[in-house]
């Protein structure tokens, strides 16, 4: 196998009494971009918001077993350095409506109270943008709040966002989902580029999608990991009967 | 014979459908003239309340003109009346009790907008500070007397001043007390109203729950909290019986926040029994259209800091 980043051992989810997440053992390969999939109320959201310890800030709910990132369990770190290391896009594009552009970028180090110089700043922010892709698009409003961007442009700068503080992994819940095609167009490809900085872990309800952007497919049911595996080999030659319905559009 | 009962049930139904419309339109127009004339009624009121408050002060702004927000001098002995002192001692008890109240104010709202939204011990929290803006003013005055105004004055006598007990300080203690609830509550529905995927953004980025009040809902909330803040300084500047019974009705300039003074509402309260003549009783009600006007201004400004304020 490749090198591995994220491993997970016997992981549990919980809200209240019920396992949402029943026992999942799985393996994200560096550099990748892993699709997890499945049928709605699978478990996918919630095991991705366990990978970076989000989980347990709903009441009630909580994780047990092991997330290794390298060698150490990130269940016994601090959740809010395990956030700094994996880092988290969400569905609705959520850039902080009380910043401008710039501080958006670097509001990981300013609500951690990290101090840079102004030159330091700029530097990140214009290298993350770049990479966001955003950069040429508002490089002369970089001081302005970031509310006339459109939905897309507002995701590309969360993804900038995430991108400033170096994470190793980046977290996508169906980062997609609210935008038009041409700006999920521009985001999937932004997403495969981020593969050469990045580990990415993306949730989505999009089997194309799936199929155009990612290398690994993960897929869930009922809690559980049914199949994980090179997407190509999930998608055409599927071990497990119930991944092979869904995969068919007979269930989801 | 069947033509004529068709064509009878036709007219019957149409001359029906006719007074229903009829009726329809009818009861449209009395609920909108009523709705209007409520509208209008409130307009009226206010400019009628107003009106007539400047009518019974004319003969005081003859006879003192702009020296009557100006002058210094109450004595009505000697028919000289100037304002000053009051409009000093509202404005200083307010801005006083408002510094004291903000604090606490804005701590509740976060506690029971961020902290605690359900539960027992948040749901009493939010009965208690209701049941506190329930008191009636007058217990407030009466508890100030008896509680606060000993340890106010001890803590005089600590710092080594006049102690008198009652005084700018003490009103402005209890008036604090009084405002909290309405700032508290306003703050608390305003915090409630941050988006959560703004703060899931913020804990996701390894802020922690401090982080996130302070730089994401605090900025965001910022103009409703100020609103709040603003609508109990208005209750600060209006409040008379609780003040009137604290502040020790000295109708001089204040000399220090300890000393006893008077506010335009306690002036009012106190004096307008008294008020013989008519440059006495119109000297009052001069007071009470600055008190009027004052209060009208802060809103102005208040609201004008909200819309500059907003999030966009």
């Amino acid at each position: 196998m490749e090198n591995q980043i994220l491993t997970t051992e016997n992981l549990f989810a919980h809200y209240g009494d019920i396992d949402t997440i029943k026992n999942v053992n799985v393996s994200f390969p560096k550099n990748s971009i892993t699709a997890i999939m499945g049928p709605s109320g699978c478990g996918k959201t919630t095991f991705l918001r366990c990978l970076n310890r989000m989980h347990e800030l709903t009441p009630n709910a909580g994780s047990r077993g092991k997330i290794i990132l390298h060698d150490e369990d990130l269940n016994k770190l601090e959740p809010i350095e395990v956030r700094r290391k994996i880092g988290m896009v969400f569905q609705r594009p959520n850039p902080f409506p009380t910043m401008t552009i710039y501080d958006n970028v670097i509001a990981g180090y300013k609500l951690n109270g990290i101090r840079k110089k102004r030159i330091e700043f700029d530097h990140i922010v214009e290298d993350s943008l770049k990479k966001a892709g955003l950069w040429e698009e508002v490089k002369n409003n970089l001081h302005k709040k970031g509310s006339f961007l459109s939905g897309g442009q507002q995701q590309r700068l969360c993804i900038a966002r995430a991108l400033a503080v170096n994470p190793e992994i980046i977290l996508m819940d169906e980062p997609t989902s609210a935008l038009d095609p041409i700006a999920t167009k521009i985001i999937e490809e932004l997403i495969v580029e981020l593969k050469n900085t990045v580990t990415v872990i993306m949730v989505t309800h999009n089997l194309a999608q799936a199929g155009r952007v990612s290398d690994y497919t993960a897929f869930f049911y009922l809690g559980d990991l049914l199949e994980f595996g090179q997407t190509e080999k999930v998608f055409t030659n599927p071990k497990n009967e119930i991944t092979e319905k869904f995969l068919t559009g007979k269930i989801g | 014979m069947e033509l004529t009962l068709s064509n009878n049930n036709k007219i019957t139904i149409s001359s029906n459908s006719i007074k229903y419309s009829d009726n329809w339109k009818l009861g449209e127009n009395i609920f909108n003239s009523v709705l209007t004339g409520s509208g209008i009624m409130i307009i009226m009121i206010v400019i009628g309340i107003f009106l007539t408050l400047i009518l019974s002060s004319l003969p005081s702004i003859k006879q003192f003109g702009i020296n009557f927000v100006t002058g210094t001098t109450w004595d009505p002995v000697f028919e000289r009346f100037g304002a000053l002192p009051f409009i000093a001692g509202t404005l200083i008890t307010s801005f006083l009790a408002l510094l004291i109240s903000i604090p606490f104010s804005i701590a509740i709202s976060i506690l029971l907008g961020e902290y605690f939204k359900r539960g027992i011990f948040s749901g009493f929290i939010k009965s208690m500070t209701e049941l506190l803006a329930g008191v009636p003013s007058v217990i407030f005055g009466f508890w100030g007397i008896f509680f606060l105004v000993p340890i106010v004055r001890e803590f005089e006598k600590i710092l080594g001043i006049t102690a008198y007990g009652i005084g700018i300080f003490s009103s402005s203690i209890i008036l604090a007390i009084m405002i909290i609830p309405f700032s508290a509550s306003v703050g608390r529905e305003v915090i409630e109203l941050v988006p959560s995927d703004i703060k899931e953004a913020a804990y996701a980025m390894g802020a922690t729950r401090y982080e996130v009040i302070k730089k994401i809902v605090l900025p965001y909330a910022k103009s409703g909290i100020f609103a709040g803040i603003i609508l109990s300084l208005g209750r600060a500047l209006g409040e008379t019986m609780a003040v009137t019974m604290l502040i020790g009705n000295f109708n001089k300039m204040p000399t220090s926040i300890f000393a006893p003074a008077n506010t335009m509402a306690s002036v009012i309260a106190n004096e307008f029994s008294e008020s013989t003549f008519e440059l006495y009783t119109s000297s009052l009600i001069e007071i009470g259209v600055l008190l009027f006007i004052v209060s009208t201004v802060i809103n102005l400004i208040g609201k004008w800091v909200i819309k500059r304020m907003v999030v966009r």
